[in-house]
């Protein structure tokens, strides 16, 4: 007991500055071959004939119909699951009903359904022999391997975003300011308007951009249900299929380059703007 | 200020049970997600429990379920552990463009999954120099099982390294500073201290992975083709029975699929309770 007094603090740095640097160049030299290179693999590849044959992969009808089909479903499906996401979020967060545990078990389900088995459900319920769809079709109106189907697909898988980011916000923020503006003559429009969609609001563009992500990419689930008809019912992530599978090369790479690039984009925008909403 | 505002202060509560919001949040998920869900899981059942039983034995479709859950648990295996690291490396060290890199790990969420596909094919594929060497060493990745694996683990790799990222960023470095102190080895103070109070976390990642993996078809269908008994997995299974007319053979796979989703959903329930726990 020579050195008694001060309890010697061994520092947690006695790790060896070898096996930091193994851990870090591992991590990062795995990530940058399984996600990295096949990224620049692409981008190389789609640039391989220069610039004026990338554009060219763009050029064509069926390019120009998928990537407005894209852009038109895409809309629509942020409009429509924006709407609903909210009142989801509101309804779980702020009401109480019965079976309310389980209903919210489900809203989670669009996430684990395999795309595949998604589309398959919308033929099963919308499809000639199924019994809504029959209905339909007595109408007049095709879902199945139509425009309708396309949507709905898109509206199921991006359902659960927009709930899931602002549910937090909204059970964090509680309801006490939105019962002082209500109590100071507010309508309830009003205190929605000035109170409430102000406090969710990052909660809301982060849900907004990953169902944007989500409903440009979609691939499975509108294979299944729109049948991928050139001109009709391709979207742009059809197109790009349709294309590689046809040894399209450039046109599928083009396109490929160009649909990722906005997603990522839009990706690496929220984060940025989320960064700056958490540091102000 | 003014005697009469006095009358305005009676406490007004803000009229919950809207019914409207109900009506409409109820009637939009029914028909987007329960009636779907049901309407297929019932015609699934209705064949009887002993034709389904069948459809699922037929080796075709039971060799397709099991390359997918081995695939997926191989996947969850190397997700696990990368992940992890990742998380820890993104956490506790520093190193320039550390920014860039941790918002370039959700690359894999924004790109359509046949895009995915399509740049491993592009980088491994027959055509490519990569795939060239690779093959004279007598390693096939595309249109072959490695694929599949290789598919999974780009698609899925976010999940565990943002579910960890941050549990980690939040875990206090005075007890590993203790448990250093009292002579713990580093990897010791890892297993014993930082380990169990990851393991939530790492696990919610894994399972939300695997849940993914389980259903993933627009990358493995274009990195592994649809080759029956060889790189079929159940989604692209159940794609070629619709493909072929042929729904019988689609609805029991798909049942599996949709249960094994469930499970997982409610195994993250109870994961999340856990992780609360371990938190306090």
């Amino acid at each position: 007991m020579e050195h008694s007094g001060m309890l010697q603090v061994r520092p947690t740095a006695r790790r060896t500055p070898w096996g930091k640097r193994a851990l870090m160049a591992g991590t990062l030299g795995w990530f940058a071959l399984l996600v990295l290179l096949p990224v620049a693999a692409l981008s190389f590849e789609a640039f391989h004939s220069g610039p004026l044959a990338f554009l060219s992969g763009l050029k064509g009808e069926a390019a120009a119909h998928a990537f407005w089909l894209t852009i038109w479903t895409t809309i629509l499906a942020v409009v429509v699951n924006t709407i609903m996401g909210v009142l989801l979020a509101i309804l779980l967060v702020r009401h109480n009903f019965f079976g309310k545990t389980l209903f919210d078990g489900i809203v989670d389900l669009p996430f684990a359904v395999s795309p595949v088995v998604a589309g398959f459900m919308f033929i099963v319920l919308f499809g000639p022999q199924g019994w809504l769809g029959k209905w339909f079709e007595a109408g007049g109106v095709k879902i199945v391997f139509a425009l309708p189907g396309i949507v709905i697909a898109t509206l199921f898988v991006t359902l659960p975003f927009v709930t899931r980011e602002v549910v937090p916000v909204l059970r964090e923020m509680g309801r006490d300011a939105e019962e002082v503006a209500y109590t100071l003559g507010a309508s309830r429009w009003l205190t929605f308007w000035k109170v409430t969609l102000p406090t969710i609001r990052w909660g809301l563009i982060y849900g907004i951009t990953l169902t944007t992500a989500r409903a440009l990419g979609e691939f499975g689930a509108v294979l299944v249900v729109s049948g991928s008809i050139i001109k009709r019912t391709q979207t742009a992530t059809l197109h790009i299929h349709q294309e590689f599978t046809d040894f399209h090369y450039q046109a599928a790479f083009s396109a490929s380059l160009v649909l990722g690039g906005i997603s990522f984009v839009l990706l690496l925008m929220t984060e940025y703007w989320k960064k700056r909403h958490k540091e102000a | 200020m003014s005697p009469a505002s006095t009358k305005t202060i009676a406490f007004r509560r803000i009229p919950s049970g809207d019914a409207l919001i109900k009506i409409a949040v109820f009637s939009y998920v029914g028909l987007i997600v329960i009636l779907p869900l049901l309407t297929v899981s019932l015609q699934a059942l209705g064949q009887g429990v002993f034709k389904i039983w069948e459809d699922v034995t037929q080796p075709q479709a039971w060799f397709a379920l099991r390359l997918t859950f081995v695939s997926a648990i191989a996947m969850a295996l190397l997700n696990a552990v990368t992940g992890t690291a990742m998380a820890w490396v993104l956490v506790r060290h520093d190193f320039p463009g550390k920014p860039f890199v941790n918002s370039l790990i959700d690359l894999p969420f924004a790109l359509p999954t046949n895009v995915t596909g399509l740049m491993l094919v592009v980088l491994y594929g027959p055509v490519s120099w990569l795939g060239k060497y690779l093959k004279t060493q007598g390693i096939e990745i595309i249109y072959a099982q490695p694929g599949i694996i290789l598919a999974l683990l780009f698609v899925t790799f976010p999940f565990v390294v943002r579910s960890v990222q941050p549990v980690l960023m939040e875990l206090d470095k005075d007890i590993e500073e203790a448990a250093s102190t009292l002579g713990a080895s580093r990897f010791t103070t890892f297993r014993r201290v930082v380990l169990p109070h990851l393991m939530p976390s790492i696990l919610t990642g894994v399972a939300l992975a695997f849940s993914r993996a389980l259903g993933e078809f627009g990358s493995v269908v274009v990195v592994a083709g649809n080759i029956p008994m060889k790189t079929q997995v159940a989604p692209v299974f159940i794609y070629g029975e619709i493909e072929s007319y042929n729904p019988r053979g689609a609805l029991a796979v798909s049942l599996v699929l949709l249960l094994v989703s469930l499970l997982i959903l409610l195994l993250l329930n109870r994961l999340q309770h856990w992780g609360r726990e371990r938190g306090t």
